[in-house]
């Protein structure tokens, strides 16, 4: 690790500690209604959408069962637009690149893909999708899906906190509020720092050049409407390129600068969730409780990638190849990575990337070293809880704390309960079903991906690394992370349906038993806390959640990762 | 359900055109309104042809040039249809090879045998890297002033002037423009002289 690469990782940290706090106070205050400065300048926008949508936006509180009727019906509308524009696209205006359309498992992979705020792609952009389709299709759900998991938050915020105890909001009016108050601001203000960094902003097919040596390469360069894209996508944590190298491409992150801003933008909104929920319980030092759960099990993580892709590999040192970082280098393990990031900016950044569920990548994760590899899929094998997406990382999280708090409560000899409210066996089994669901998606897509042909054959990579390919594919999709290491020839059918699949399962099947266990607490009463009550914002609980969270991962996932990382990691140790 | 199906419709709707046209169409707008020359692609002109992108990685072969990193771009070195990399693990035997091989090629090209720094036989993400390092780009000096006839410590120099260091000191890795490096070489080997008003800004 060198001293520029630490700092550079602390910055950040920093960044994101200090920005996430107003941020989440903010979130809060658009969930309550309450963004009375914000209000007057995109107070028309809500008000006319909300006006579009019609009676199902009035005041009304929703049940858990209707709010996620919703937000499932929406979504479901989402995908079948969405489908139907990129199996269209050629038919279409705005398509320079004269694209045909995608062929039907492509389109409903993406589509699913796209609406569950996976984004993973198993396509080049840059060669397969117009500019309509990825502005007035990808990009839109890059803000509806995050929408979506910032609305199911609140809805399940509210039922926690249980103050209003005939349902948990609308979920239209919260898609709209924080669309029109949150997403659109902030990815406005995001879009125009990156064009002046150099992030393309056109709408022309591509640039024709004349190379100082024509002969060697192509005279042309793909342009298109990348910064607004690129904006919602790391904010979102969407992760859909608008090329084929997604951030790695320089006209998509073009600077150090904009390396940074699009790193810190991965986990703003993630981090800022955790104030946004204490906010919203009126307890705020549970939220600082759920940050400080995330940073401990980030931190040390994030260390072990840095020092894995910035150490030199004995066998290459022996080829004469120089590794070591010094003043005219950054030096380290430089294969699928940029020169601009270095080892240490694309390690920060694959740690930053898999631990929020967002996906975009700034270096090929396929030739990342096997410590980094290890590390980026265990971050998101603790399903997305450390950051994890937009919303969808503090409600996992949710999820594992009723899991502690019940095992505290044996530990200590009490009934087990979170803010002030019982928690009762219907709460367990829902967030056991939440934990374990996405979790088995990853292992049996995994296990029937290497059994039949269809699955094994797509690799590249010889050895453990094509078991790590398969069970990265399946950690990311059932995640909704939407990296890969994209050796993986994932346009086969066998994968555009199975990730589909897992895609849904990872995304619905935690959204949904959520909602229900928000349900049940919103009309369960709170008892004052009395000294033998379990203190969830003190450091032990803190560590005590945290412990939980790795323990479960390492339970359910240590065998599968022992297969892949693991063994790479001795076989590289003795090359 | 009626309800609901009227809600569904009104805000796809409502949300395509808001964050669908009219939100990329005012980045658009202010993009070309204070960013033009990024927005288009930080484009490069010489003697008014547009030789590149800033941003864009070009293929160079011969001894004259400095080259830029490997590219293992999907369409072929430096091919921006699409942008892409190997996806090569480090331990794959093909990988290894090839690194062993680009070592070898660039010991002999450089008629030395000394450590090649690592940017120089390893492909970028992108396949469309433009820089190397300055470590890269130094480790070439020698044999590029010799094709020049340029005097090794001008060429040094020019280097040095193309330098870009971290920002703020932090963030990054210092690295040197591939394209704007040859293009200055070029400036400096037609007039040796003007070789203090090379400087590493843009070239329109």
């Amino acid at each position: 690790m060198t001293f520029s690469a630490l700092a550079q990782a602390g910055l950040l940290l920093l960044a994101v500690r200090l920005l996430a706090a107003p941020l989440g106070e903010y979130l809060a205050r658009v969930f309550d209604d309450r963004a009375r400065g914000a209000t007057r300048l995109f107070g028309p926008l809500e008000r006319l959408l909300l006006r579009l949508a019609g009676d199902a936006a009035s005041k009304d509180s929703m049940s858990w069962q209707g709010y996620a009727a919703a937000l499932l019906a929406f979504n479901a509308a989402g995908m079948l637009l969405l489908y139907a524009l990129l199996r269209a696209q050629a038919l279409l205006p705005l398509n320079p690149g004269h694209h045909h359309g995608l062929p039907p498992l492509l389109a409903l992979n993406t589509a699913v893909s796209f609406v569950t705020n996976t984004n993973w792609q198993a396509y080049a952009a840059e060669t397969t999708v117009s500019h309509l389709a990825q502005a007035a299709g990808l990009a839109v759900w890059n803000f509806l899906s995050a929408a979506t998991g910032l609305a199911a938050l609140a809805a399940i915020a509210r039922g926690f906190a249980g103050r209003d105890t005939t349902g948990l909001g609308n979920f239209w009016r919260d898609l709209v509020r924080v669309t029109v108050h949150v997403l659109l601001p902030l990815s406005l203000v995001l879009a125009l720092v990156l064009v002046s960094q150099g992030v393309v902003q056109s709408w022309s097919g591509e640039a024709p050049i004349a190379p100082l040596q024509p002969a060697a390469m192509g005279t042309a360069l793909p342009l298109g409407p990348v910064a607004s894209q690129v904006a919602i996508k790391q904010l979102g944590t969407n992760g859909g390129g608008f090329y084929n190298a997604n951030s790695a491409h320089p006209f998509e992150n073009p600077t150090p600068l904009s390396n940074f801003l699009e790193c810190l933008a991965i986990l703003l909104l993630p981090a800022a969730c955790c104030f946004a929920f204490g906010a919203l319980v009126r307890d705020r030092r549970q939220g600082r409780a759920l940050f400080a759960v995330m940073l401990v099990i980030f931190l040390p993580l994030m260390l072990v990638a840095l020092g894995g892709e910035q150490a030199s590999i004995p066998a290459l040192t022996q080829s004469g190849v120089d590794q070591a970082a010094g003043p005219w280098q950054g030096g380290g393990h430089l294969e699928g990575k940029e020169v601009r990031f270095g080892a240490g900016g694309t390690a920060l950044w694959a740690a930053a990337t898999t631990a929020a569920s967002n996906g975009s990548v700034n270096g090929l994760h396929g030739s990342l070293t096997p410590a980094a590899t290890l590390v980026t899929l265990g971050l998101m094998q603790t399903g997305e809880v450390v950051f994890g997406g937009v919303g969808s990382g503090v409600y996992g999280l949710l999820a594992f704390l009723v899991i502690a708090v019940f095992l505290a409560g044996l530990m200590i000899g009490r009934a087990p309960e979170y803010l002030g409210k019982k928690l009762e066996a219907r709460e367990m089994k829902l967030a056991a079903l939440a934990i374990l669901l996405p979790a088995a998606a990853v292992l049996l897509g995994t296990a029937v991906a290497c059994a039949v042909p269809a699955g094994a054959g797509a690799v590249l990579n010889p050895g453990a690394r094509a078991f790590s390919e398969i069970l990265y594919a399946f950690t990311s999709g059932a995640n909704n992370n939407g990296s890969a290491l994209a050796g993986l020839d994932a346009a086969r059918g066998f994968y555009t349906v199975g990730l589909a699949i897992a895609m849904l399962v990872g995304r619905y099947w935690v959204i949904v038993p959520m909602l229900a266990l928000a349900g049940s607490l919103a009309c369960r009463k709170a008892a004052p806390p009395s000294s033998g009550s379990l203190s969830t914002h003190a450091p032990l609980f803190v560590l005590f959640l945290a412990a939980t969270v790795l323990i479960v991962g390492a339970l359910t996932f240590a065998p599968a990762l022992a297969l892949g990382p693991v063994v790479e990691m001795f076989r590289l140790g003795a090359s | 359900m009626n309800r609901t199906v009227r809600a569904c419709a009104a805000l796809l709707a409502g949300f395509t055109l808001l964050t669908g046209v009219l939100y990329p169409g005012l980045v658009t707008v202010a993009a070309g309104l204070f960013f033009p020359w990024q927005a288009g692609g930080s484009l490069v002109r010489r003697d008014g042809a547009i030789v590149g992108s800033r941003l864009i990685g070009q293929t160079f072969a011969g001894q004259e040039w400095f080259h830029g990193r490997p590219s293992a771009s999907p369409g072929g070195p430096y091919d921006a249809y699409p942008s892409g990399g190997g996806n090569q693990g480090p331990l794959h035997p093909a990988w290894r090879d090839s690194v062993q091989a680009r070592v070898v090629a660039a010991r002999n090209r450089e008629c030395n045998n000394i450590a090649v720094p690592v940017d120089l036989v390893t492909a970028s993400a992108s396949g469309l890297d433009p820089h190397i390092s300055p470590a890269g780009a130094y480790y070439q000096v020698p044999r590029v002033a010799r094709a020049r006839g340029l005097p090794e410590s001008a060429v040094r120099g020019l280097v040095a002037g193309n330098v870009r260091p971290r920002t703020l000191g932090l963030l990054g890795e210092p690295r040197v423009n591939v394209l704007e490096l040859n293009l200055a070489l070029d400036t400096l080997a037609a007039a040796p002289g003007e070789a203090a008003a090379v400087t590493n800004g843009r070239t329109r």
